[in-house]
């Protein structure tokens, strides 16, 4: 694993509390999956950090050896892996995202 | 590269024998699948960890011949 990749995401997700790897930017999202989690997250009105793996193929590789997690997008609210399309998509029905953010403090859109 | 429905329901078995899974091919494509899997050993666990079980079981296919597999996994209701 290269560990100065592995440095860049953990200061990514340190700096920023919302913080989306995806493909593509939040404007231009490449993947049907990446802009699911937008469309999301842009519902709810929080403010988060795309990071765009395809324009990076170290980050690329080196966010799923992270998160021993196989699959791009991938969510971080306050440093820590919240999930993939599937589970952002169901704890967003289910109103446990909303929830979540209000925990960590993280403003949503009333 | 696809994969076959039973392939995925035969890793995922191997790996979790009493998992109950149904498998949905979303396009027809052999490549855009859809999961529900149900097992005891998901009990306790949270979501990020029952879908790092199901990955593991797919043993590095996720994301390679495997290109999408919708999942969603729960524990049994008692």
């Amino acid at each position: 694993m290269d560990d100065t990749v592995q440095q860049r995401i953990r200061q990514n997700i340190s700096e920023t509390p919302v913080v989306l790897f995806m493909k593509g930017s939040p404007v231009f999202p490449q993947c049907g999956f990446s802009a699911a989690v937008v469309q999301i997250l842009s519902h709810i009105g929080v403010k988060f950090k795309g990071v765009d793996v395809l324009s990076d193929p170290g980050i690329r590789q080196g966010i799923k050896e992270f998160s021993n997690w196989p699959t791009i997008p991938q969510l971080y609210v306050k440093g820590e892996f919240v999930g993939g399309c599937d589970i952002i998509r169901e704890m967003f029905e289910t109103g446990e995202l909303q929830q979540l953010f209000e925990q960590k403090g993280v403003p949503v859109r009333a | 590269m696809a994969m076959d429905a039973a392939m995925i329901e035969r890793l995922i078995k191997e790996s979790l024998p009493d998992a109950q899974v149904s498998i949905e091919d979303l396009r027809g494509d052999g490549d855009h699948y859809a999961a529900h899997v149900v097992s005891g050993a998901f009990r306790g666990k949270t979501r990020v960890q029952q879908h790092q079980m199901v990955y593991q079981a797919l043993r590095g296919r996720m994301g390679n011949e495997l290109h999408a597999l919708a999942l969603q996994t729960g524990a049994p209701e008692d």
